[in-house]
């Protein structure tokens, strides 16, 4: 049972970092990093270390994806590669 | 080119797999980092600080400067972010709204300039209003992610939080307000120079706090010494307080800094 939600969580996690790599869209990318800080949230709370969770849920996936999509805001959508 | 940089991400993530399989375990207790420092931790801190936090306890008290130091990396990012971005150039041609009318006049001559009274306000060409149920619902949430972001901060030394956390809540309410309405609107009642001035104050409360200790006649950051001002009890506890207000107020500050000065290029006109 704990072992497998952790399983889940950890491929969540792979795919958020895959697709944040290949997805051409800057927006969908940011909203991506945001999902990747939320599942590595969750495995900080698994492994019962709150405080990072928490700094995890605060910056990493909340206003740290805010200014990301300031800055694709500001500058263009589409990647050249 | 691209096979080769795959190649050696490849090689480099093999490796580093590879060099895990020889950490110690997760939460094993004959692990170097379990066998010296974290012991005395987790069997004194709450003897030494009265913190049930031990997190905190470690964070604010055993390595405060450490966090004094984080708290200026913080306030200097902020001020890099500030000194980069920011456009003091003013603009060519300007907007103004007839309040009453809505009606929007442009004025072309940069040496010409209406004088902005309680009928017009100035406006950015981009211009949108702000739609009804987002305001609305905004302006209900905001209040309350505020205070939760009070009570985090607060509540550091007692439950998981702190002023780390605490600040970029409050912060991003700031920021949510921003987004909601637009930024004059947020810089309206929060202006630049409040902000600039909130986050030095932060880091200076927080090195303040460790002065007066030394001239209480103790050590840097010994909490312990203002025990004949405040009283013994809890006297650490309210120590880590005072120093996690201060990082708080330093990081809201930034984080609305950084905010503003990203979505408008530096400009501060009527961003995202």
């Amino acid at each position: 049972m704990y072992w497998s939600i952790n399983l889940v969580i950890l491929i969540f996690v792979i795919v958020c970092a895959l697709g944040a790599i290949y997805v051409k869209d800057l927006l969908a990318t940011a909203i991506l990093f945001g999902a990747y800080s939320f599942m590595m949230c969750l495995l900080w709370a698994i492994m019962g270390a709150v405080d990072v969770a928490f700094t995890e849920a605060s910056v990493g996936a909340g206003v740290s994806t805010v200014f990301f999509v300031a800055a694709v805001f500001r500058t263009s959508r589409r990647t050249k590669d | 080119m691209k096979l080769l940089s795959l190649i050696v991400v490849c090689l480099t993530g093999g490796l580093l797999l590879y060099g895990t399989a020889d950490l110690p375990d997760w939460g094993d207790p004959n692990a170097p980092a379990s066998l010296h420092l974290s012991n005395y931790y987790i069997e004194n801190a709450i003897r030494d600080t009265e913190v049930p936090n031990l997190v905190t306890a470690v964070l604010a008290d055993y390595r405060s400067i450490d966090t004094m130091l984080e708290t200026a990396v913080v306030f200097c990012a902020g001020l890099a972010c500030f000194l980069l971005l920011r456009d003091f150039t003013p603009k060519k041609d300007h907007h103004y709204r007839h309040v009453p009318t809505g009606v929007i006049l442009h004025v072309k001559n940069p040496d010409r300039q209406v004088i902005v009274g309680n009928e017009f306000e100035e406006m950015d060409k981009e211009w949108l209003p702000p739609d009804t149920i987002i305001k609305t619902v905004c302006r209900m949430l905001i209040p309350f992610i505020q205070i939760y972001a009070l009570y985090v901060v607060a509540h550091g030394d007692f439950s998981p939080g702190g002023g780390f956390q605490g600040g970029v809540i409050l912060g991003s309410s700031f920021i949510l307000l921003a987004i909601s309405y637009n930024l004059k609107y947020l810089l309206k009642r929060v202006s630049e120079k409040f902000l600039g001035i909130l986050s030095a104050a932060g880091v200076l409360v927080y090195m303040g706090i460790g002065l007066a200790a030394m001239v209480l006649g103790g050590n840097f950051l010994d909490y312990e010494k203002y025990a004949p001002i405040f009283g013994e009890h809890h006297i650490r506890a309210l120590g880590m307080l005072g120093v996690e207000i201060g990082v708080g107020m330093s990081v809201t500050a930034v984080m609305v800094i950084i905010y503003i000065n990203i979505v408008s290029e530096g400009k501060h006109d009527e961003g995202l």
